[in-house]
């Protein structure tokens, strides 16, 4: 077993919020640069950017996980993460279905930069990926499952875009089996009764570059590979 | 016509951003804190009250062309939104109503000028 630093929530210049500065190559040096491990990154709605990330990271050596930031049904924000960037893409051709079929305006939201592993533009995004799409967060985890995935809803500690602030408890019937905090959660929220005996992560959320911080978590595992690192979340 | 600036002054409102008080109020009012709804619901040059307080508040309202959005229940603006909101022209207020008790009295005040 050897420890590997990792950081499960990052966003790219795909994501209407994110810098146009995120880009995966900028992204993927970054990460190594910090000194993480194992990355993933996580647009809004979209797994657009994730095979240029994937393929940026392995030049830098790192290992990086396709994942999306799902937005529910209630305005829940949860990290989805994938084995391999085939499932991910064909979870992110259901999600692109359960968007509302609203094109983005870049004026109001940002824009939406489809690039590639060298920060090549590809394209823009043309769906709304700052909406909601109609996947419930009672049906997240179970959706994600399907395609070989990890979903945990994101920054519970947060007061926007949160399963505590927009549904008020945890429920396990939600079927998450951990949940991630900000960086800046307060250690006394984990003390809450209805989290008991839940796992977290934290996720740094970043969507600017100077937000990517200092790895500070670890997980073992005995190799480092995108199936290891979802058994280690899973269980 | 009331205008968000007769909203302030009769409800002593909290201005965080106030670029157009002159504007009027021609499309009535909307509660609601999921923005994905309010995104296709709230009235173009309406009031929208809500205890959002994130970033995507104030692209929601340009997007709607509302007149102004009160947040409720002494809710602040996070940085990015007061930032956003002035980058985009938005009315963002505030107060220390619940948003029933800020929309009945929207609603008289609305009333009354009517």
């Amino acid at each position: 077993m050897e420890g590997y630093f990792f950081d499960f929530h990052i966003h790219s210049c795909l994501s209407p919020c994110g810098s146009e500065d995120m880009t995966p190559a900028n992204l993927a040096g970054m990460c190594a640069l910090a000194g993480y491990d194992i990355v993933a990154l996580t647009d809004h709605n979209t797994v657009g950017n994730c095979a240029a990330f994937c393929e940026a990271s392995a030049k830098y050596g790192l290992l990086a996980l396709p994942g999306m930031e799902l937005t529910t049904l209630e305005e829940v924000h949860v990290v989805c993460l994938f084995p391999d960037l085939e499932r991910a893409q064909a979870f992110g051709e259901l999600v692109r279905l359960r968007l509302p079929p609203v094109e983005n305006d870049p004026r109001f939201f940002g824009p939406q930069l489809l690039l590639d592993s060298r920060d090549q533009l590809l394209g823009e995004e043309t769906a709304l990926l700052a909406g909601a799409t109609d996947i419930g967060v009672y049906e997240a985890a179970a959706l994600v499952r399907r395609y070989g995935g990890v979903a945990y809803p994101a920054h519970i500690d947060r007061t926007s875009f949160s399963v505590l602030s927009n549904l008020g408890f945890w429920d396990p019937a939600m079927g998450f089996s951990l949940a991630e905090l900000s960086p800046r959660c307060p250690p006394e929220l984990c003390q809450r009764p209805d989290l008991a005996g839940l796992r977290f992560v934290t996720g740094c959320d970043a969507h600017y570059l100077d937000q990517i911080p200092d790895p500070h978590q670890v997980m073992e595992l005995p190799e480092r590979t995108p199936q290891a690192a979802l058994r280690w979340l899973f269980f | 016509m009331t205008t968000v600036q007769d909203l302030v002054n009769r409800l002593n409102l909290t201005t965080f951003c106030l670029p157009d008080g002159g504007r009027g109020i021609t499309g009535g009012c909307y509660c609601g804190d999921l923005l994905s709804w309010v995104m296709g619901r709230a009235p173009a040059g309406g009031i929208w009250l809500t205890i959002m307080s994130n970033v995507n508040v104030a692209a929601v309202a340009a997007l709607t062309d509302l007149s102004c959005v009160i947040l409720t229940e002494d809710v602040a603006p996070d940085a990015a939104l007061l930032q956003k909101a002035q980058a985009q022209g938005v009315n963002l207020l505030g107060t220390p109503l619940s948003t029933y008790d800020c929309a009945v009295c929207l609603s008289r005040l609305l009333q009354a000028q009517a």
